[in-house]
């Protein structure tokens, strides 16, 4: 915990016109940055002796479509040297591109591609730039809050073309949404109760 | 006068039914020869929507999903599902559950390594390792479905516990296992480990140095047989692994060779943490009190009107997880899975991102298999240690 306040601090002094925001939590550190500085700080943080982020973990995006700012791109990081875990992000707006980390770490290649497949964000400089885990010629953006579940188009064996055709997804029934919620929050003195007697016995 | 020729690369197609392509794997390879030149795997065959599905079920419903990522060993998968929430609600989970859950890891993780020992074995020419070993992997199963009810898909972890506790008896057979099982992992070795052939087809083939690593991002056997001792159990250590004494194997070369003899070693180390577990396991509870995210028992559902309510409402809403974003990671039998769960207060996960480890390996395909021949393209594909429920989701 407390190489994690000096890593905040020293991250907070040495880039400090780069970073917005910097907490921790759950013995991590999350740090927010402007899209701009996305290659500057990455070096630094892979880089500078006393953090040594040598490894991205991961690289996603988070959807929130009623923000002016739609997509909230994440990336992960890990310290071996240091046993620390560090998470970056920052926000775009739905058109914008973005830069590709594979000059950095080629292993971002991948985890690019599956972000431009499921949240059709833009990277600039990434060498192949495919769609990676949907079918062949498949369109639209799963994971984006705006995709339905079904998805748009289903798949069967046409018997007269002899070949697998895609039409519009029809269901006998359609998905069903409950609303669960309700101003149920339950009591809070049970919990309370049942500590007071485990102590007891 | 000189004669040239032209010779073309020739692209092969390698999958995607392919038996030494461990599931439904499409690679396509440019070969110079036999050498291959270029490789470019094309995934996703298998891929279910998983994180999408996820969004759309409550905390309680997305368990089953992660059996069936990496599906030979499903409660590896739980468990890192299982942390998250666990962290975020800040429950304590009861030392016997922990003990119970570190237990059926542990066996996963041999389940993992036996298929992938066996399987590399059988991909580079020999046949009896996996009649040997799938015959110990059943045994395993049946562990699992004792416990759980099903053989594959568990769906046992809790997030506060485990499902239900171990029936009678079920300590002691593990425990005959633990017995035998390091005999079993011996007349394997005593198959592979000096065999000319094997030895042939897997020293100095895909070799990681320990920089490549770090930047494809490789995790579990993938980092340690380069040399790099990196295990999250001994790092970050999560449940009860900080009480357990094991050896973290490394290898030496980075070749698919001390890969095999990393996994060989680890089933070992595994035998020896649920020996630890047995020993150490005592009678008590084995999920969270609170109400509010452990389901109640039938005998009070049908004496307490509060069960009852409880029961209801966690069977239709779900329990709510208050507003949060964590990254957790476990060790996986493939290396660091991870789970990125951005909760909003609701019964639904708002994102959940599973960070598979065999994307990542997969991923460096092309890096690994340049400029070898592509009879090694099976040894190297099968150290690679890929599932495709994970690597697709």
């Amino acid at each position: 915990m407390k190489t994690l306040i000096n890593l905040e601090k020293k991250i907070n002094s040495e880039l400090a016109s780069k970073i917005n925001t910097t907490s921790i939590k759950h013995n991590q550190i999350y740090i927010e940055i402007d899209k701009e500085d996305l290659i500057d700080v990455t070096l630094f943080i892979k880089t500078n002796k006393d953090m040594k982020f040598r490894q991205l973990i991961d690289i996603t995006v988070v959807d929130y479509p009623e923000q002016a700012q739609r997509f909230k791109v994440v990336y992960l990081f890990l310290s071996h040297e240091f046993n620390q875990r560090m998470i970056l992000s920052y926000f775009i707006n739905e058109n914008e591109v973005i830069s590709s980390l594979t000059s950095i770490f080629p292993s971002a290649n991948w985890m690019e591609r599956e972000v431009f497949d499921m949240y059709g964000v833009n990277f600039k400089d990434h060498p192949d730039l495919r769609r990676i885990l949907t079918d062949y010629g498949f369109e639209g953006h799963p994971l984006r809050k705006d995709f339905p579940l079904t998805g748009h188009t289903e798949v069967r064996y046409n018997e007269e073309q002899k070949k697998v055709i895609k039409e519009p997804v029809k269901l006998e029934q359609n998905y069903r949404n409950f609303d669960y919620e309700s101003p149920w929050e339950g009591t809070k003195y049970i919990k309370e109760q049942t500590d007071e007697n485990d102590k007891k016995n | 006068m000189k004669m040239t020729k032209k010779i073309k690369n020739l692209n092969l197609n390698f999958g995607p039914q392919h038996p030494a392509a461990h599931g439904v794997l499409r690679l396509i390879l440019e070969l110079d020869g036999e050498v291959v030149e270029k490789a470019d795997p094309h995934i996703g065959l298998l891929h279910r929507g998983t994180e999408k599905l996820i969004e759309n079920k409550t905390y309680m419903q997305a368990v089953p999903y992660f059996d069936r990522l990496d599906y030979v060993a499903p409660m590896n998968q739980e468990h890192a599902f299982a942390l998250a929430i666990e962290k975020i609600l800040k429950i304590e989970v009861p030392i016997r559950a922990q003990f119970i859950r570190v237990m059926f890891c542990e066996i996963g993780r041999i389940l993992s390594h036996i298929l992938n020992v066996t399987t590399q074995a059988l991909d580079v020419g020999a046949l009896t390792p996996s009649l040997w070993g799938f015959e110990e992997r059943e045994t395993l199963m049946t562990f699992y479905e004792r416990a759980s009810g099903s053989r594959l898909h568990a769906n046992y972890f809790r997030a506060g516990g485990v499902h239900q506790d171990l029936p009678g008896g079920l300590e002691d057979d593990i425990a005959k296992f633990c017995e035998n099982f390091p005999k079993i992992i011996n007349d394997l070795e005593n198959l592979l480990t000096d065999n000319r052939i094997f030895k042939q087809r897997n020293v100095d083939i895909g070799i990681v140095t320990k920089d490549d690593a770090l930047d494809y991002s490789f995790s579990g056997v993938m980092i340690r047989g380069s040399g790099i001792p990196w295990d999250l159990r001994k790092s970050q250590p999560y449940d009860c692994y900080d009480q357990l004494e094991f050896k973290v194997p490394v290898g030496k070369n980075g070749d698919c060779y001390d890969r095999y003899l990393c996994r060989i070693e680890e089933m070992k180390e595994s035998v020896s943490i649920i020996k630890q577990c047995l020993a150490k396991m005592e009678k008590g509870p084995v999920k969270s009190f609170d109400g509010k995210i452990t389901p109640p028992s039938k005998k009070e559902i049908k004496q307490s009107m509060e069960a009852l309510i409880h029961h209801f409402k966690l069977f239709t809403e779900g329990y709510r997880v208050p507003k949060d974003e964590i990254y957790t990671a476990v060790e996986a039998p493939k290396g660091e899975f991870g789970v990125y769960l951005i909760s909003d207060g609701s019964s639904k996960p708002y994102k959940c991102k599973i960070r598979a480890p065999g994307f990542s390996h997969l991923q460096s395909m092309d890096y690994l298999i340049k400029g070898h021949m592509l009879a090694d393209v099976p040894a190297v594909l099968g150290s690679l240690d890929i599932v495709f429920g994970e690597v697709d989701r």
